[in-house]
């Protein structure tokens, strides 16, 4: 248990994204990745990510203007899109993403751009959580090793 | 790096330095820098020496440039300038290096394409560390194979049987030890690694060729052309989870050499032969068969040769019917040869059947004396069967023996299925019995004429038949049902199936297909050879019109059988004089009579079933060349081709095989 009440703070705060499906398992991964060597892996990593991703949003972005759908590009991008968000344990997001390709493979053109709107939200969403919650983990000083929510 | 110049000292032995896995030299491969920072932190916790790459021709340059720095490679599979699996297919060729293939993508598909172009292992993303933690099994598992095919080089066989088993074992960590999933037993590791290191190098990752493999096989083959069979493209072709390059490359291997034996049928097989004696066994003994006679009687026509290899390597029905009986045929009369002792020049028919023979007589092994006591029946009309295929009197001895042969290993039964292939099916349905007194009925009527002329160790093939019959015999109770079973067995099945004989033949090269796995049998068959020679030999030695009698007492099935066959045989030279005694038993099968007249059955029965034994024999020999390899699919299946096609009206083979030398004594009375 939390001395500081930041850490107790951060530590529950943690908790919510995994009880909300926000975070799954593979979050939990890169946290046990995270030594002294390197101490801020895990917000280096959720950083590189939506970096890295903000590109894949936009190509799809732009494919969906494009009409008629290029469905095999379509899903070619969203599947570079989960296999990266499922690395960093973004829940929702891969969920969106899977969603998105099985309406690429039905050539659901509709079912595509509604998805891809949800998806957006949520990427969105966990975007503002996790830095939220980054920044107050700086301010909490470093973290004991988590207790992992399964 | 510790690693690198232990590696060369862990090659040399089963060493493995106390740091190891630390140090590890991985290679790791991703567009996505995300992944690529998350697995190279994870890499470096399982404290790996970790480079990583995000474009694969960067990768090849560097695995190019320095040959030996790393231990194995991870790569994405979906790449922007390259495929993954071209750039497995390029490490596995210039390198040699272990590469683990990753994606999100779990399909099935890609999975198996992992496996196929030779990855050792499959991780589906999001990767844990847990999955990473037991790579260097991989590595580990390819010394050790490496070493031991050095060690074991000096044996062209073995030193081929051991590279395929590590090519497997190496290539499969996940799918090894005959566990051909991928990602999910990397998974599970923990276990899998302990035991697949200790037993993957050791234990054989054998493949066992079904008939039904076998025929996708030779699908594929014949789709790609033989020429043109490669085995990536046969892999991709046929589609089988788990089944790896290196398990289709040696296949193929052992189907050419097949093909060449069926083309190049004569005396000079002998040499490949004695090759496919070693798998087989000692078939070569049935050289006092007339194998060679058969060959050499030119009865076996140069297609139908093929056919029979066809069918006997691959059981493919795709070829005509005949050609798998042929095949068998001709393995019988390789066997039988030896075997039969077809005095009458039989042997012979069966040069080129000899080399065949040895396959086969490794497949009689599996017939247990009571088997072939049950079969003898079977067994008798079986052998007869084969013998008659033969059409020659020695042929059909020999395909006899060789049905037999075969017929062993799978369930005796199944030679019946068949020999009967076409008329199994029919018989068995109308007669209520099932394929066994197809089979029966075409060992029956081989049996006649076997007895007659084949006295000598022939009794292979009437043991077969009994095997064969014995499968079915052995619910001859229940016949109708029994039969059935039979044709369960994947030989004959073939003959279940088949209503009709034309049919039959082809499905029952398919049923055969149940001999396939007999590759493996055939080696176990040809252990148990000596039992079987015995057993065949007492039935051989009964007399034939005892065995017609018993043929017709013991099994309705035979009757059926040997009805069926004496229609189908019709053509062939019969000179059963059981045949005829036979047929009248046969006659009673009445519904065979449909497939052929029946009628005609009875009178020349046993001529015909000799004949079309025989006449199939000689043409399955002819044909069945290579078909050593599947001595147990061919011996049924070639059988029953040959039957079917006697039946189909060949030209009468002239066989001058008599059952006399076939000792009915397996037939129960």
């Amino acid at each position: 248990m939390e001395r500081n009440p930041m850490r107790r703070q951060l530590a529950v705060m943690r908790q919510s994204l995994f009880d909300q499906g926000y975070l799954d398992e593979q979050f939990v991964q890169l946290e046990e990745l995270q030594d002294d060597a390197n101490p801020n892996f895990v917000e280096e990593v959720v950083t590189l990510y939506y970096r890295d991703s903000a590109r894949l949003i936009l190509n799809v972005e732009q494919a969906l203007e494009r009409k008629p759908f290029d469905f095999n590009k379509l899903d070619g991008y969203m599947h570079q899109f989960k296999g990266s968000s499922s690395s960093i344990g973004a829940k929702k997001v891969k969920a969106e993403s899977t969603l998105f390709r099985e309406y690429c493979k039905s050539g659901n053109g509709e079912g595509c751009m509604r998805t891809f709107q949800q998806l957006k939200k949520e990427y969105a969403t966990l975007r503002k959580k996790l830095e939220a919650y980054f920044q107050l983990a700086r301010q909490a000083g470093p973290m004991e090793t988590a207790c992992h929510p399964k | 790096m510790s690693t690198a110049s232990s590696s060369a000292a862990w090659k040399a032995g089963d060493v493995v330095p106390d740091r190891f896995p630390a140090g590890l030299r991985v290679l790791v491969v991703d567009d996505d820098p995300t992944c690529l920072m998350i697995l190279e932190k994870m890499l470096r916790t399982c404290l790996y020496e970790v480079t990583k790459c995000n474009r694969a021709e960067t990768a090849l340059s560097m695995l190019r440039e320095n040959k030996n720095g790393f231990d194995i490679v991870i790569s994405d599979v979906h790449m922007p300038d390259m495929d993954g699996f071209k750039l497995l297919e390029h490490i596995g060729l210039e390198m040699d290096l272990p590469v683990i293939m990753m994606s999100a993508d779990d399909g099935k598909h890609v999975v198996m394409k992992g496996v196929t172009h030779g990855a050792c292992d499959y991780l589906i993303k999001p990767v844990r560390i847990e999955a990473l933690k037991n790579i260097w099994q991989h590595v580990v598992r390819k010394w050790k194979n490496e070493w031991k095919d050095f060690e074991q080089s000096g044996s062209v066989e073995e030193g081929d049987r051991q590279q395929k088993q590590s090519e497997d074992a190496d290539y499969s960590s996940s799918a090894n030890e005959g566990n051909w999933k991928s990602s999910k037993k990397r998974k599970d590791d923990e276990d899998e690694t302990d035991e697949r290191d200790d037993s993957s190098t050791l234990k054989k990752p054998r493949v066992v060729w079904s008939v039904e493999l076998h025929q996708q096989f030779v699908a594929a083959v014949n789709q790609l052309g033989i020429d043109k069979a490669v085995p990536k493209k046969i892999l991709e072709l046929m589609n089988v989870p788990g089944l790896t390059r290196e398990n289709v490359a040696s296949h193929l291997q052992k189907y050419r050499l097949y093909l060449r034996r069926l083309s190049g049928v004569s005396q000079h097989q002998n040499s490949f032969m004695s090759h496919q004696e070693e798998t087989f066994g000692p078939l070569s003994s049935l050289n006092g068969l007339d194998l060679q006679t058969l060959a050499a009687t030119g009865q076996l026509p140069a297609e139908s040769l093929a056919t029979l290899q066809a069918a006997g390597l691959g059981r493919s029905t795709a070829k005509s019917g005949v050609p798998m009986a042929l095949v068998d045929q001709r393995n019988i009369f390789s066997f039988e040869n030896p075997k039969l002792r077809f005095g009458e020049g039989q042997q012979q028919h069966i040069n080129g059947n000899n080399k065949q023979i040895n396959l086969l007589h490794g497949i009689p092994m599996t017939m247990e004396p009571k088997q072939l006591v049950g079969l003898h029946h079977t067994a008798q009309s079986i052998g007869n069967v084969n013998m008659q295929v033969t059409s020659h009197g020695a042929q059909s001895g020999q395909n006899n023996s060789l049905l037999m042969q075969m017929g062993q290993p799978q369930s005796r039964g199944h030679i019946l299925n068949d020999a009967t292939v076409g008329h199994a099916p029919r018989l068995l349905s109308s007669m209520g019995q099932p394929i066994l007194s197809n089979g029966i009925a075409a060992n029956v009527s081989t049996r006649n004429r076997i007895p007659e002329n084949i006295r000598a160790p022939g009794y292979n093939p009437v043991s077969q038949a009994s095997s064969m019959l014995n499968f079915p015999m052995n619910h001859a109770s229940e016949l109708p049902g029994n039969i059935l079973p039979l044709g369960s067995t994947p030989g004959m099945s073939s003959l279940t199936s088949k209503g009709t004989f034309q049919e039959d033949v082809n499905s029952e090269i398919k049923g055969s297909g149940g001999f396939m796995p007999s590759y493996d049998i055939f080696n176990d068959l040809n252990q148990h050879k000596p039992q079987s020679w015995e057993l065949q030999n007492v039935s051989m030695t009964s007399d034939a019109s005892q065995r017609s009698n018993s043929l017709q007492g013991n099994l309705d099935l035979t009757q059926s059988v040997l009805v069926q066959q004496g229609i189908s045989s019709g053509q062939m030279n019969g000179q059963n004089r059981s045949a005829a005694v036979v047929s009248k038993a046969m006659c009673s099968a009445g519904d065979f009579s449909e497939q052929r007249n029946a009628q005609n059955v009875n009178q020349h029965f046993n001529t015909l079933l000799v004949d079309n034994t025989i006449r199939v024999k000689s043409e399955i020999v002819a044909d069945v060349s290579p078909a050593n390899l599947f001595p147990d699919h061919f011996g049924q299946e070639d059988l029953m081709s040959a039957l079917l096609k006697q039946q189909e009206g060949i030209a009468p083979a002239e066989n001058e095989f008599d059952f006399d030398g076939y000792s009915m004594d397996n037939i129960p009375e």
